[in-house]
This record gives structure tokens, C-alpha cells and sequence, in this order.
């Protein structure tokens, strides 16, 4: 496991700008609660109001006056978003960032197979996805202990569970392009933003329903899995192939492809 | 003598454009090969398919006996590589690179290392993204050597080191051979390959012009001269003359003892008598001479 210890090496600087920031802004969302909580009783009416705007980010659904929904909903954008950007451009710089660095030629050239290089980095991203998951669910945690609220850890960790999936996904999405890419950022960041702007269209229309079954936002929803007790299993059974397909294609395309560089 | 590297009827094409046509060449264990051509010649690709990164439009290359395909790295344990442009991780010291390496080869290579470092001078504190080109090129000779590989593959060496590094890399090498291993070194400097090699491949435009022990190639021992105070002269092994109002350039392989005897007598103010580079004997003797491997 060399490689998988060197790319955590690698990486954890960028974890931890990234991490530092998710958190802090959760922390911050978190810290504002209580003053919130006591205007929410007209805000929660003006929220549900909205029209395609409720829909869209499932304000119809849950109470923003309650802990859980105003964290679902605030907390949840910025460590669904951030984390899934964070996510997209660990996996897609994971391959095609050997050939942008030029250190293909330094890594490839020892005695390591080429799907042995791919496995080890691709874990390393998913590694990376799920610590920066754990930080922000222990942010979580001791956010509503310093503001005083108790809330369902059932709720709690099945949301964290659906954001850590869907960040994932996103991280086998990125690594099955990156051996296609030299570095990654552009369509890191387009796949992202894309997927979760197709998840808000499928919210508002109902004709744009079917994007649910692209986009792994639609079954992270806090909306939805505070509402229904429980993940989306359908979504989510289409979002791991999905990953699974990305990942064999991303693995498969790295083992045999030329390396000039 | 056992062939270490097998290269038949390799030809590589990116897209439409060629990489080599038609190259075969072989090995033996023991052996110091040269590989000279100028830049965009071939010698990457060639060395990069005998490494596997690039799979060949046809033909093939086998390292030890063993058929290389891309992406399969079993025959890399046993090989030493100095890439032309070494790049490593940013963030990275020194140390850290080579220790890396060593890891990736499941082997603990620290006392070769500290021994080579020595020899080399090199820092292993340094971050790699702050070393000069002759620096990186340093770490990239001890990432090469340090696990004393049965087979080099040292692709343009020593560009960029200074010349003392430069014999103090050929001193390793000699070290390694000494030891039985195998080097295949590219290079675009026939001065080196001439001083440390037993035989030599020369590649001009992807194709394999000449391959020979390096005392058969080099008997085409041209010379650059350059005549000032005479723009007339005429001689057997002239080539490639250039006649000015008081000066004559000439790529000369003759007899020296003739154009000494020629200038006797002529109103010669001064005279200079260089190697030419290799670009220019390939263009104005090889090409002209035909193939000769």
C-alpha cells in the first residue's frame, strides 16, 4: 500500500484547507441557529412560500425551524456541495494528474502494475472523501452540543450517510474521466455544479423528474430522507453502478493507455 | 552472451505522426549500447516501449527474454530508468523521492542511496520543485541505481549535469557494468557514447541507420574546418564546403596528413579544426552512405 500512503501524504494539505472550510462554515451555520430559531416561526412561512424555490430545495418538505431542517438544509448544501466538489476533483486529478505533474514517466516505470497504481489511488480518494465526511459529522455533532439542541442521531447519520454516498459517487465519476483529463479542475467542477443543478431542475418540473435518476443529489436530500425516515434504496442502487461503471472504465482506460510524459 | 534486449520490427505511430518504423536492435548482457540520434529521432519511444508505457504498432520488444506489454510492469523489478526530463512530486524533499522509489520497489535500498548521495552531492533535504535541472537529474540517477538493477535504460544522461557530475556519473555507471549490468544509454552526444560505450545504434527519423561496435562507426572521423586567409581548396573527403571572400568552411574526412600537406604553402592566417556536431555527420555522411546496421 505505498502508493495509497503516498497519495494520502499527498493530499492531506488540500484536505485540510478543504475540510477547515466545509466545517467552519457548518460550525458557523450551526452557531447562528439559536438567533434564527427565534424569528423562524414568520421565516418558516415566507420559506414555504417560495414556490419553485421551496421545491427546489426541499423547504416544502421539513421545518427550517427545527435543528435537523435548518442543518439538512443549510449545512447540508455547503458539505454537499463543497464536499462534492472536493470529491469530483480528487478523482478526476487522481490519474490524469500523473500526466499533467510528468510524473507518470517516475511512477509507472517502477514495478508496480498499472491497475494496482489505479486501485491504490482510487482508494486514497475514497479515503480522503470519507475523513473529510468524519470531520464534518464530529463538526456536526459538537455544533448542536455547543448551541444546546438534541436532535435523532438516527437522522443525523442517515444524512451524513446519504451526503458521504453521494460524495463518493462523485469520486468514481471523477476517476472514470481522469484518465481522459490532464489535470481535472474544469470538468471536475462542471461535473459537479452540473449534477447538482439537474437535481434542482428535477425538483422544480415535473417533466425534469427523470434527472433524479442521474444525479446523485436527488437521493441525499435531507428533505427527503428526514421526511421518509430512510435513503432513497432505488437511487441509490442506480448511483453505486454508476460509480461502479466509472471507476472499471477510468481503471480499465489507465491500463492501457499510452504514457508520454 | 544472453540477450537482454530483443527489439523486432518495432514500429510506433501517435496518430499519424512517427514515433520509430521498423527499428530492431538486441542487447547482450554486459554489454554498454549507445543509442545516438538527434532530438525527435526516435530514442524515447523506443526506450518507452521497452519500459511499457507505449504499446508498439507493431513489432516487439522483449527484456530479459520476456515479452513487454503495456501497463505490465514484471519486468521493471530488474530495471534501472533516467528519464531525459526528470519530474517528481511538488511538495516533495529530496529524500522522500528516493525513499519512494526504493518503497515502490518493495526494497531497501538506504545505504545505496546515502552512498550514491555522497558521491553525487546531493542534498536529500532539498524540496525537489526548488533543484535545478542537473540536481533533479542527480535524484533521478540515484532513483535509477540505488537498487543496482541488472538493466539501465538512461535516456540523454547527462544533459544538464556539469562536467565533473558528468564523470562522476559515468564512474557509477562503470561501477555498474563492473558489477555485470547491462546499460543502454540515448544520447545525442557522440562524444560520450564514442568514450563509454562498446557498440552503438544510430536512429535518424524513427528508422535504425547504423549499428555497429563504436570504433566501426566512428571511423568516419570528420572534422569541421575552418581555413582563414584562403577561400580555395580542393581535396579528396571534402564536404559540404563553404567558400567566403577570405575564409573556407568544410566538413573534412580524409587523410589529415593530406590537408596538412594541402595548406603548405598557402597564405593560412588561421585555422581552426572542430568535431561536428552530430546532426551534421548524420546529414552530410550517413544519409548520404546509406544504412548501415
Amino acid at each position: 500500500m505505498t502508493l495509497f500512503v503516498h497519495e494520502l501524504r499527498r493530499g492531506w494539505r488540500a484536505l485540510a484547507i478543504w475540510a477547515a472550510s466545509i466545517c467552519g462554515m457548518m460550525l458557523i451555520c450551526l452557531m447562528m441557529f439559536p438567533e434564527m430559531k427565534a424569528q423562524m416561526s414568520g421565516l418558516t412561512d415566507m420559506f414555504a412560500r417560495m414556490g419553485a424555490f421551496t421545491a427546489a430545495f426541499g423547504m416544502d418538505k421539513i421545518s427550517f425551524a427545527s435543528p435537523l431542517g435548518f442543518y439538512g438544509i443549510e449545512c447540508g448544501n455547503i458539505l454537499g456541495l463543497g464536499g462534492a466538489m472536493y470529491a469530483a476533483l480528487l478523482g478526476a486529478a487522481a490519474l490524469g494528474g500523473e500526466e499533467a505533474g510528468h510524473t507518470a514517466e517516475f511512477l509507472l516505470t517502477h514495478p508496480v502494475r498499472r491497475g494496482r497504481v489505479a486501485a491504490e489511488k482510487l482508494l486514497a480518494v475514497l479515503a480522503q472523501v470519507l475523513i473529510l465526511n468524519l470531520l464534518a459529522l464530529l463538526t456536526g455533532y459538537l455544533g448542536f452540543l455547543a448551541v444546546g439542541e438534541a436532535v435523532s442521531a438516527a437522522d443525523f447519520l442517515r444524512m451524513h450517510a446519504a451526503w458521504l454516498a453521494m460524495q463518493l459517487e462523485l469520486a468514481c465519476l471523477g476517476f472514470g474521466l481522469s484518465p481522459f483529463l490532464r489535470g481535472g479542475l474544469g470538468a471536475s467542477m462542471g461535473l459537479s455544479l452540473g449534477l447538482y443543478f439537474l437535481s434542482l431542475a428535477a425538483n422544480i418540473s415535473e417533466k425534469a423528474a427523470f434527472l433524479r435518476w442521474i444525479s446523485p443529489f436527488s437521493y441525499c436530500e435531507a428533505a427527503d430522507v428526514l421526511a421518509n425516515g430512510r435513503l432513497d434504496a432505488p437511487l441509490l442502487a442506480v448511483g453505486l453502478a454508476y460509480a461502479l461503471i466509472a471507476a472499471c472504465i477510468g481503471w480499465q482506460r489507465f491500463a492501457r493507455k499510452d504514457v508520454c510524459g | 552472451m544472453k540477450p537482454i534486449i530483443e527489439i523486432e520490427h518495432l514500429t510506433k505511430f501517435y496518430g499519424k505522426n512517427r514515433g520509430v518504423n521498423d527499428l530492431s536492435l538486441s542487447v547482450s548482457e554486459g554489454e554498454v549500447f549507445g543509442f545516438i540520434g538527434p532530438n525527435g529521432a526516435g530514442k524515447s519511444t523506443t526506450i518507452r516501449a521497452m519500459l511499457g508505457l507505449i504499446s508498439p504498432t507493431s513489432g516487439s520488444v522483449r527484456l530479459f527474454g520476456q515479452g513487454v506489454r503495456r501497463g505490465d510492469a514484471s519486468a521493471l523489478a530488474e530495471v534501472g530508468y533516467m528519464p531525459a526530463e526528470a519530474a517528481f512530486y511538488r511538495g516533495m524533499r529530496v529524500g522522500e523521492v528516493i525513499s519512494l522509489s526504493a518503497k515502490l520497489r518493495r526494497m531497501d535500498c538506504a545505504a545505496e542511496a546515502r552512498r550514491l548521495c555522497d558521491r553525487l552531492q546531493l542534498d536529500v533535504r532539498r524540496r525537489v520543485e526548488e533543484l535545478s535541472l542537473g540536481n533533479r537529474k542527480k535524484v533521478s540517477i540515484v532513483c535509477a541505481l540505488q537498487h543496482r538493477p541488472a538493466l539501465c535504460l538512461l535516456d540523454e544522461p547527462t544533459s544538464g549535469l556539469d562536467p565533473l557530475m558528468q564523470e562522476a556519473f559515468f564512474d557509477l555507471l562503470e561501477e555498474r557494468h563492473a558489477a555485470g549490468g547491462t546499460i543502454f544509454l540515448s544520447s545525442h552526444v557522440l562524444g560520450e557514447v564514442q568514450r563509454h560505450c562498446q557498440r552503438a545504434g544510430v536512429i535518424r527519423e524513427g528508422r535504425l541507420i547504423a549499428c555497429d561496435r563504436v570504433e566501426n562507426l566512428s571511423r568516419t572521423r570528420a572534422r569541421r574546418v575552418t581555413l582563414h586567409g584562403v577561400n580555395r581548396l580542393s581535396l579528396p573527403g571534402m564536404r559540404d564546403v563553404q567558400s567566403e571572400k577570405r575564409a573556407l568552411r568544410f566538413l573534412y574526412d580524409g587523410d589529415m596528413a593530406a590537408l596538412i600537406s594541402a595548406l603548405q604553402g598557402l597564405p593560412v592566417d588561421d585555422m581552426t579544426i572542430t568535431e561536428p556536431p552530430l546532426e551534421e555527420i548524420f546529414l552530410h555522411f550517413y544519409e548520404e552512405g546509406g544504412d548501415r546496421a
